[in-house]
Protein backbone atom coordinates (compact mmCIF):
# COMPACT_ATOMS: atom_id res chain seq x y z
CA UNK A 1 0.00 0.00 0.00
CA UNK A 2 1.28 3.14 -0.98
CA UNK A 3 2.27 6.05 2.14
CA UNK A 4 0.10 9.04 1.72
CA UNK A 5 2.43 12.20 0.83
CA UNK A 6 1.48 15.90 2.06
CA UNK A 7 1.99 19.79 0.88
CA UNK A 8 3.46 21.31 4.03
CA UNK A 9 3.73 24.56 2.59
CA UNK A 10 2.82 27.01 -0.38
CA UNK A 11 3.22 30.20 -2.15
CA UNK A 12 1.82 31.22 -5.25
CA UNK A 13 3.23 34.70 -6.65
CA UNK A 14 1.32 36.29 -9.62
CA UNK A 15 0.19 39.53 -10.38
CA UNK A 16 2.51 41.43 -8.40
CA UNK A 17 1.23 39.79 -5.25
CA UNK A 18 2.83 36.85 -2.82
CA UNK A 19 0.01 34.39 -1.34
CA UNK A 20 1.99 32.10 1.58
CA UNK A 21 0.16 29.10 2.83
CA UNK A 22 -3.16 30.98 2.22
CA UNK A 23 -2.77 34.27 3.52
CA UNK A 24 -1.45 36.82 1.22
CA UNK A 25 1.74 37.83 2.75
CA UNK A 26 3.21 41.15 0.20
CA UNK A 27 1.56 43.41 -2.69
CA UNK A 28 3.21 45.80 -4.92
CA UNK A 29 0.00 48.16 -6.20
CA UNK A 30 2.12 48.93 -9.40
CA UNK A 31 4.97 48.14 -11.33
CA UNK A 32 7.06 45.90 -13.25
CA UNK A 33 8.26 42.39 -12.67
CA UNK A 34 11.33 43.69 -12.10
CA UNK A 35 10.28 46.15 -9.57
CA UNK A 36 8.05 43.74 -7.83
CA UNK A 37 10.42 41.00 -7.64
CA UNK A 38 12.68 43.98 -6.03
CA UNK A 39 10.12 45.00 -3.44
CA UNK A 40 9.15 41.13 -2.54
CA UNK A 41 12.98 40.57 -1.91
CA UNK A 42 13.45 43.31 0.36
CA UNK A 43 10.03 42.54 1.99
CA UNK A 44 10.99 39.11 2.89
CA UNK A 45 14.51 40.46 4.38
CA UNK A 46 16.02 38.16 1.70
CA UNK A 47 20.31 39.11 2.39
CA UNK A 48 21.46 37.45 -1.40
CA UNK A 49 23.25 40.14 -3.63
CA UNK A 50 23.53 38.00 -6.16
CA UNK A 51 19.94 37.68 -6.61
CA UNK A 52 20.27 40.95 -8.55
CA UNK A 53 22.67 39.21 -11.17
CA UNK A 54 19.23 36.57 -11.95
CA UNK A 55 16.81 36.62 -14.86
CA UNK A 56 13.43 37.17 -14.37
CA UNK A 57 12.61 32.88 -14.32
CA UNK A 58 15.36 32.58 -11.29
CA UNK A 59 14.34 35.36 -9.52
CA UNK A 60 10.57 34.27 -9.77
CA UNK A 61 11.75 30.71 -8.98
CA UNK A 62 14.20 31.91 -6.16
CA UNK A 63 11.07 33.61 -4.77
CA UNK A 64 8.62 31.56 -4.35
CA UNK A 65 11.53 28.77 -3.23
CA UNK A 66 13.07 31.38 -0.81
CA UNK A 67 9.30 32.39 1.25
CA UNK A 68 8.85 28.57 1.97
CA UNK A 69 12.39 27.38 2.70
CA UNK A 70 13.86 29.96 4.37
CA UNK A 71 12.10 29.73 8.07
CA UNK A 72 12.38 25.46 7.35
CA UNK A 73 15.77 24.75 6.22
CA UNK A 74 18.91 25.10 8.11
CA UNK A 75 21.42 25.45 5.27
CA UNK A 76 24.68 24.42 7.86
CA UNK A 77 22.65 20.55 7.36
CA UNK A 78 22.36 18.40 5.26
CA UNK A 79 19.80 18.53 3.40
CA UNK A 80 18.00 16.10 1.31
CA UNK A 81 15.42 18.32 -0.54
CA UNK A 82 14.54 17.58 -4.76
CA UNK A 83 13.38 20.27 -7.07
CA UNK A 84 10.55 19.18 -9.64
CA UNK A 85 9.90 22.18 -11.15
CA UNK A 86 8.29 23.19 -14.98
CA UNK A 87 7.04 25.82 -16.99
CA UNK A 88 5.26 26.25 -20.61
CA UNK A 89 8.18 29.18 -22.01
CA UNK A 90 11.48 27.56 -21.10
CA UNK A 91 14.09 30.45 -20.86
CA UNK A 92 12.43 31.84 -23.82
CA UNK A 93 12.06 35.89 -22.04
CA UNK A 94 15.60 35.23 -21.45
CA UNK A 95 16.24 34.16 -25.10
CA UNK A 96 14.73 36.76 -26.56
CA UNK A 97 17.10 39.06 -24.67
CA UNK A 98 19.57 37.16 -25.66
CA UNK A 99 19.33 37.61 -29.54
CA UNK A 100 18.27 40.92 -29.18
CA UNK A 101 21.98 42.10 -27.80
CA UNK A 102 23.23 40.33 -30.77
CA UNK A 103 21.06 40.81 -33.86
CA UNK A 104 22.87 43.94 -34.52
CA UNK A 105 25.95 42.99 -36.09
CA UNK A 106 27.75 46.43 -36.06
CA UNK A 107 26.82 46.61 -32.05
CA UNK A 108 28.22 42.58 -30.99
CA UNK A 109 28.42 42.46 -27.65
CA UNK A 110 26.54 39.22 -26.53
CA UNK A 111 26.87 39.26 -22.50
CA UNK A 112 28.09 35.81 -20.43
CA UNK A 113 25.64 37.32 -17.98
CA UNK A 114 22.38 36.88 -19.77
CA UNK A 115 23.99 33.96 -22.11
CA UNK A 116 24.52 31.82 -19.22
CA UNK A 117 20.39 32.25 -18.28
CA UNK A 118 19.29 30.79 -21.57
CA UNK A 119 18.33 27.69 -20.07
CA UNK A 120 15.10 26.95 -18.09
CA UNK A 121 16.70 24.48 -15.16
CA UNK A 122 19.76 27.49 -14.25
CA UNK A 123 16.88 28.44 -11.91
CA UNK A 124 16.70 24.82 -9.96
CA UNK A 125 20.32 25.38 -10.03
CA UNK A 126 20.43 29.06 -8.15
CA UNK A 127 17.84 27.57 -5.58
CA UNK A 128 20.37 24.56 -5.04
CA UNK A 129 23.44 26.51 -4.52
CA UNK A 130 21.48 28.87 -1.75
CA UNK A 131 20.54 26.10 -0.20
CA UNK A 132 23.83 23.88 -0.55
CA UNK A 133 21.07 20.87 -2.31
CA UNK A 134 22.81 17.98 -3.99
CA UNK A 135 19.79 16.54 -4.39
CA UNK A 136 17.88 14.95 -7.13
CA UNK A 137 16.52 18.01 -9.42
CA UNK A 138 14.68 17.87 -13.16
CA UNK A 139 12.65 20.95 -14.81
CA UNK A 140 10.23 19.87 -17.54
CA UNK A 141 8.39 21.77 -20.07
CA UNK A 142 4.81 21.24 -20.78
CA UNK A 143 2.42 23.10 -23.22
CA UNK A 144 -0.08 23.67 -19.94
CA UNK A 145 0.34 22.80 -15.94
CA UNK A 146 0.42 18.96 -15.47
CA UNK A 147 -0.33 18.72 -12.19
CA UNK A 148 -0.51 14.77 -13.07
CA UNK A 149 2.92 14.37 -13.84
CA UNK A 150 4.54 16.38 -11.50
CA UNK A 151 2.37 14.51 -8.49
CA UNK A 152 3.30 11.11 -9.55
CA UNK A 153 7.43 12.44 -10.15
CA UNK A 154 7.34 13.83 -6.61
CA UNK A 155 5.40 10.30 -4.90
CA UNK A 156 8.21 8.88 -6.69
CA UNK A 157 10.79 10.26 -5.55
CA UNK A 158 9.46 9.83 -2.08
CA UNK A 159 8.29 7.10 -2.11
CA UNK A 160 11.61 5.43 -3.54
CA UNK A 161 13.92 7.33 -0.86
CA UNK A 162 15.94 9.79 -3.54
CA UNK A 163 14.61 12.26 -1.18
CA UNK A 164 13.22 13.39 2.14
CA UNK A 165 11.30 16.27 0.74
CA UNK A 166 10.15 17.28 -2.63
CA UNK A 167 9.90 21.14 -3.66
CA UNK A 168 7.68 21.35 -6.96
CA UNK A 169 6.90 24.36 -8.73
CA UNK A 170 5.35 25.90 -12.21
CA UNK A 171 7.40 28.73 -12.81
CA UNK A 172 6.07 30.57 -16.00
CA UNK A 173 7.85 33.73 -17.16
CA UNK A 174 7.86 35.43 -20.49
CA UNK A 175 7.97 38.96 -20.71
CA UNK A 176 5.74 40.50 -17.88
CA UNK A 177 3.59 37.52 -17.70
CA UNK A 178 4.37 35.53 -15.07
CA UNK A 179 3.00 32.91 -12.21
CA UNK A 180 4.74 30.71 -9.65
CA UNK A 181 3.03 28.18 -7.97
CA UNK A 182 5.79 26.89 -5.52
CA UNK A 183 5.29 23.59 -2.84
CA UNK A 184 6.67 21.55 -0.55
CA UNK A 185 5.94 17.79 -0.94
CA UNK A 186 6.70 15.62 2.42
CA UNK A 187 5.48 12.45 4.14
CA UNK A 188 3.89 14.30 7.19
CA UNK A 189 1.35 17.45 6.61
CA UNK A 190 -2.17 18.31 6.36
CA UNK A 191 -3.33 18.67 2.68
CA UNK A 192 -3.45 15.50 1.14
CA UNK A 193 -0.56 15.58 -1.65
CA UNK A 194 -2.87 14.50 -4.98
CA UNK A 195 -3.16 16.14 -8.38
CA UNK A 196 -6.86 17.17 -7.10
CA UNK A 197 -5.18 19.24 -4.55
CA UNK A 198 -2.20 20.32 -6.74
CA UNK A 199 -4.47 21.70 -9.63
CA UNK A 200 -6.49 23.60 -6.64
CA UNK A 201 -3.45 25.42 -5.70
CA UNK A 202 -2.43 26.45 -9.07
CA UNK A 203 -5.86 27.52 -9.55
CA UNK A 204 -5.86 29.85 -6.28
CA UNK B 1 42.20 59.82 -14.05
CA UNK B 2 40.50 60.16 -11.23
CA UNK B 3 37.13 60.58 -13.55
CA UNK B 4 38.10 57.19 -15.31
CA UNK B 5 37.96 55.74 -11.67
CA UNK B 6 34.67 57.23 -11.08
CA UNK B 7 33.27 56.32 -14.76
CA UNK B 8 34.44 52.86 -13.90
CA UNK B 9 33.39 52.42 -10.69
CA UNK B 10 29.38 53.63 -12.13
CA UNK B 11 29.80 51.28 -15.15
CA UNK B 12 30.54 48.17 -13.18
CA UNK B 13 28.17 48.69 -10.73
CA UNK B 14 25.55 48.63 -13.81
CA UNK B 15 27.25 46.40 -15.65
CA UNK B 16 27.22 43.92 -13.28
CA UNK B 17 24.06 44.19 -11.59
CA UNK B 18 26.11 45.69 -7.73
CA UNK B 19 22.75 46.36 -6.01
CA UNK B 20 23.36 47.29 -2.85
CA UNK B 21 26.91 49.21 -3.77
CA UNK B 22 27.60 52.80 -4.70
CA UNK B 23 30.19 54.39 -6.14
CA UNK B 24 31.77 55.89 -2.65
CA UNK B 25 31.57 52.13 -1.36
CA UNK B 26 34.21 50.81 -3.97
CA UNK B 27 38.02 52.15 -2.72
CA UNK B 28 40.49 52.58 -5.53
CA UNK B 29 43.03 49.58 -4.56
CA UNK B 30 39.96 47.24 -3.15
CA UNK B 31 40.35 43.29 -4.44
CA UNK B 32 37.49 43.08 -7.15
CA UNK B 33 37.39 39.43 -6.91
CA UNK B 34 37.64 37.26 -3.61
CA UNK B 35 37.26 39.35 -0.08
CA UNK B 36 36.29 42.70 -1.96
CA UNK B 37 33.83 43.27 -3.88
CA UNK B 38 33.15 39.50 -4.42
CA UNK B 39 32.95 39.22 -7.93
CA UNK B 40 32.59 35.67 -9.86
CA UNK B 41 34.06 33.90 -13.08
CA UNK B 42 31.03 35.60 -15.43
CA UNK B 43 31.67 38.61 -13.51
CA UNK B 44 35.25 38.53 -15.30
CA UNK B 45 33.48 37.54 -18.87
CA UNK B 46 31.45 40.75 -18.03
CA UNK B 47 34.18 43.03 -17.57
CA UNK B 48 36.40 42.00 -20.96
CA UNK B 49 33.17 42.55 -22.50
CA UNK B 50 33.28 45.65 -20.91
CA UNK B 51 36.38 46.62 -22.10
CA UNK B 52 36.10 46.11 -25.56
CA UNK B 53 32.51 47.80 -25.89
CA UNK B 54 33.41 51.01 -23.74
CA UNK B 55 36.97 51.68 -24.36
CA UNK B 56 37.79 49.34 -27.61
CA UNK B 57 40.08 47.31 -25.76
CA UNK B 58 40.45 43.38 -27.10
CA UNK B 59 41.47 41.02 -24.10
CA UNK B 60 43.14 38.39 -26.53
CA UNK B 61 44.69 36.67 -23.54
CA UNK B 62 42.17 35.79 -20.59
CA UNK B 63 45.36 35.30 -18.26
CA UNK B 64 46.07 39.18 -18.72
CA UNK B 65 42.53 39.56 -16.63
CA UNK B 66 44.19 38.74 -13.32
CA UNK B 67 46.61 41.59 -13.04
CA UNK B 68 44.60 44.24 -15.11
CA UNK B 69 41.08 43.11 -12.75
CA UNK B 70 42.78 43.15 -9.72
CA UNK B 71 41.36 46.55 -8.49
CA UNK B 72 39.89 49.98 -9.65
CA UNK B 73 43.42 51.54 -9.64
CA UNK B 74 45.22 48.45 -12.31
CA UNK B 75 41.87 48.49 -14.16
CA UNK B 76 42.07 52.20 -15.14
CA UNK B 77 46.08 52.37 -15.40
CA UNK B 78 45.05 49.76 -18.09
CA UNK B 79 42.68 51.29 -20.00
CA UNK B 80 44.16 54.64 -19.94
CA UNK B 81 47.26 53.15 -21.91
CA UNK B 82 45.36 51.15 -24.43
CA UNK B 83 41.93 52.52 -25.23
CA UNK B 84 40.91 53.32 -28.63
CA UNK B 85 37.98 55.28 -27.68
Amino acid sequence: MKANNYISNYCVIENNSVILNSGREFELQNGSFSEFAKAAYKNFNMEYPKFFKMDNLSKLAFLGSEIILKELVNQEENNNIALVFANRSSSLDTDVKYQNSIADKDNYFPSPAVFVYTLPNICIGEISIKYKLQSENAFFVFEEFNAGFITNYANLLLETNKAEKVLCGWVECYQENYKAVVYLVEKQGHTEHNEETVNTLYNK
Amino acid sequence: MEALKQELKSKIIEVLNLEDIAVEDINDNDALFGDGLGLDSIDALELIVLLDKEYGIKLTDPKDGKAIFESIETMSKYIAANRTK
